[in-house]
């Protein structure tokens, strides 16, 4: 099949960076303002008080974080704002030593999906870790979140600094 | 809340401001790399045709849209053409006030099939026309390198 | 419901590399000429264009589908682009097909192109647009985090080690040796490669990840009467399906891809499949991961939940074993420009049903074949069912 494969021309990043091949560069002003909405800017108030907040489906019973205001297995309105507590169980880590643009971390990341208590079974966020050595991280581990300061919260979900190990 | 409650109080609803931190690096690919260099080196317009479709493109392309065939004769055209439509511009894109209008123009280039959105320089707005006779103006040779900005502005013969 | 039979007569693509000179619609002309080429059939006996390709950032250009479109052979003609994040590529089949299916066209060329070296200074900066803008990415994800979350569940939940899922990555490059348009073919990889190659997020290792690519792969489909008009061996489009979980995947299980069961399902069902693994000879699973490979496979219903390691690690699925898989090489050996990177999925089964696959031809003259894509935010399956 070797004679159906087109024989592309590759260059190396000395091309560009030596001026051997021409090219146009483009910074795009990609900047955006996306609304809360109604689920998320009450979890995000919620957050500046200290507080995880999920939603009630009356039709599958099921409280769900991060709430929603519609219920996308029963399509159909939620009805109750539930408070939740900010403990939780790691489903599932990851251990990340380099930043979105590939430039490696000097201390790692730990990035988890943790099932908030309170909330349905399995229903859980991104966060991170913090307060704990990467090597004793494990599925399973039970989590408290540590929050910043009120005068230095936002209502954000980085009013939370991380999650630590509740023992 | 239900799904159909307003918001009341339009200063409590949040905004969450964030961009897409991308950049772009575009090669002109294998046709443009000789229309350009061309433009670079030389100050000319160059195309390809196809010889099925008696069609003359420029910018060039390496295959006829068309009937698909790969383009391999190439052409040198003229630097003159006609203002075959044009605009005149008044605002940047953030919506500022321009200090000059600025004359926007396709030009089709003589002899050929296609042509190149550009400016117009040395001409009054006003006086701009379809049809409109104008040549292309480059910038000095040392100063150009192989991109449609070495092309300062199409301006009336 | 009537369904007009449909088969892929064509294809061809261009090589896969990390950074091209050509723009992305030379890589489409380029790929697209190919497949015509490969039917001898020219433009003017195409009916529709399908064009798959992924998120605009990677390439730097809104409305892509109109950029690309003269180099997919669109001039003049009814154009598509379905959009299914990383399932696009197998997706633009299914589009091709029904198409075809619905009696709408006779032909149609399916293009999928990715050039993914415009996005700088890393395509991360496109992809992680996937985490929900407000409640995600303030905390500075990069994609890895998904999919190293999702791994390191798979591996606890069914007790699987580094090892297991590294011999993927090595049957995989080993095969792409085999492809003429593969970037990271190596005949000599070993598991200590993949488990010495640097940790990225744990636990993906960099010789875990596929690698950022650009290319471009076409397919030329056809109804039944024209197909046997142009073919003696054309290849027929037995089942399709896809499927999406919910958006909220942190609220999911992520160690077992219930959406691709689905689509699995969808597709067996259209093709008479009741017992996949005796009825599907090869397969093609989505592997933009070595673990992805094997979760597919058991969401493809080919292997137990949590077998699939075990399967690999007995031969079971090199090129000559009982259910080979990704004998292309796949996305970890062959490339990953992400839509093209499945459609060439596609192209291999095409190859291969037709014993056209020259050294990677899979023994025993392989009668049907399975080809799965996945996307989006790690919620979206598709497949297509191929057979001669």
């Amino acid at each position: 099949m070797k004679e159906h494969v087109y024989d592309t021309v590759y260059l190396s990043e000395e091309d560009f960076t030596e001026g051997r091949v021409l090219f146009e560069t483009w910074v795009p002003k990609a900047r955006y303002a996306w609304d809360a909405g109604i689920a998320i800017g009450r979890y995000l108030a919620e957050l500046k008080q200290g507080r995880l907040v999920g939603r009630h489906c009356p039709s599958c019973g099921r409280v769900m974080i991060p709430p929603r205001m519609f219920c996308e297995q029963c399509f159909a309105p939620t009805d109750l704002w539930v408070p939740l507590q900010d403990t939780g169980t790691v489903i599932t880590f990851s251990i990340c030593y380099i930043r979105w643009d590939m430039v490696r971390l000097e201390h790692p990341l730990i990035p988890a999906v943790i099932a908030i208590d309170g909330a349905s079974p399995g229903m859980g966020i991104l966060h991170l870790l913090g307060e704990v050595d990467p090597q004793v991280v494990r599925i399973g581990m039970r989590v408290r979140a540590v929050w910043k300061p009120p005068e230095e919260r936002e209502g954000a979900i980085t009013d939370i600094r991380y999650f630590k190990p509740l023992e | 809340m239900s799904l159909l409650e307003r918001v009341i109080h339009p200063d409590q609803t949040k905004l969450w401001y964030g961009e897409i931190p991308i950049q772009s690096r575009y090669t002109v690919g294998i046709a443009g790399e000789r229309f350009f260099r061309e433009i670079k080196e030389n100050g000319r317009f160059w195309g390809t045709r196809c010889p099925s479709c008696d069609l003359i493109y420029v910018p060039p392309r390496l295959y006829c849209e068309r009937c698909f065939a790969h383009l391999e004769e190439w052409v040198e055209v003229p630097t003159t053409g006609r203002v075959h439509t044009f605009t005149v511009v008044h605002l940047d894109l953030d919506g500022n006030l321009l200090p000059e209008p600025q004359v926007l123009a396709f030009v089709q280039l003589d002899g050929t099939d296609g042509g190149l959105v550009h400016y117009l320089g040395e001409v009054d707005p006003d006086e701009v026309c379809i049809g409109m006779c104008v040549e292309a103006v480059f910038k000095d040779a040392g100063e150009r390198r192989g991109s449609i900005t070495d092309i300062l502005y199409f301006r009336p013969i | 419901m009537g369904r007009n039979r449909v088969a892929i007569v064509g294809a061809g693509m261009t090589k896969f590399v990390r950074r091209a000179q050509e723009t992305g619609k030379e890589q489409a002309w380029e790929a697209a000429s190919k497949a015509l080429e490969s039917c001898e059939m020219t433009l003017d006996d195409i009916d529709a264009v399908v064009i798959g390709s992924a998120p605009e950032a990677f390439d730097g250009l809104h409305m892509k589908t109109e950029y690309l479109s003269d180099g997919c052979g669109g001039w003049g003609k009814p154009v598509i682009r379905g959009f299914v994040g990383g399932g696009t590529g197998v997706f633009s089949a299914i589009q091709g097909w029904y198409h075809i299916a619905s009696g709408l066209f006779d032909t149609v060329l399916v293009v999928a192109e990715e050039k993914m070296s415009s996005c700088q200074p890393h395509p991360q900066g496109a992809f992680i647009t996937i985490f929900d803008h407000t409640t995600e990415r303030p905390l500075g994800p990069n994609l890895l985090w998904i999919f190293a979350l999702e791994m390191n569940a798979y591996m606890t939940r069914y007790g699987l080690s580094k090892r297991d899922i590294a011999l993927v990555s090595v049957k995989n490059k080993r095969n792409a040796a085999d492809h003429p348009a593969a970037l990271l073919g190596d005949p000599h990889i070993t598991v200590e490669d993949v488990l010495n190659s640097e940790v990225l997020a744990w636990p993906v290792q960099r010789l875990d990840v596929s690698p950022v690519t650009d290319g471009a792969v076409a397919i030329v489909m056809a109804a039944e009467h024209v197909a046997r008009r142009v073919t003696s061996k054309p290849v027929w489009v037995e089942g399709v399906g896809w499927n999406l979980d919910t958006a909220y995947w942190t609220n999911r299980d992520l160690s077992y891809p219930t959406y691709v069961e689905e689509a699995a399902r969808m597709a067996y069902k259209m093709a008479g499949i009741t017992e996949p693994r005796k009825q599907i000879h090869i397969a093609e699973p989505y592997d933009p991961f070595d673990y992805k490979e094997l979760h597919h496979l058991e969401g493809l219903l080919l292997f137990d939940e949590g077998k699939a390691a075990e399967a690999t690690a007995l031969g079971i699925t090199q090129r000559d074993g009982d259910l080979p898989v990704c004998p292309s090489g796949g996305l970890l050996g062959v490339g990953n420009p992400i839509a093209a990177a499945a459609l060439m999925k596609v192209a291999e089964l095409f190859w291969q049903l037709r014993g056209e696959a020259g050294a990677r031809q899979v023994p025993g003259q392989p009668k049907r074949g399975v080809a799965q894509a996945w996307g989006d935010l790690m919620q979206v399956s598709t497949v297509i069912v191929l057979g001669v």
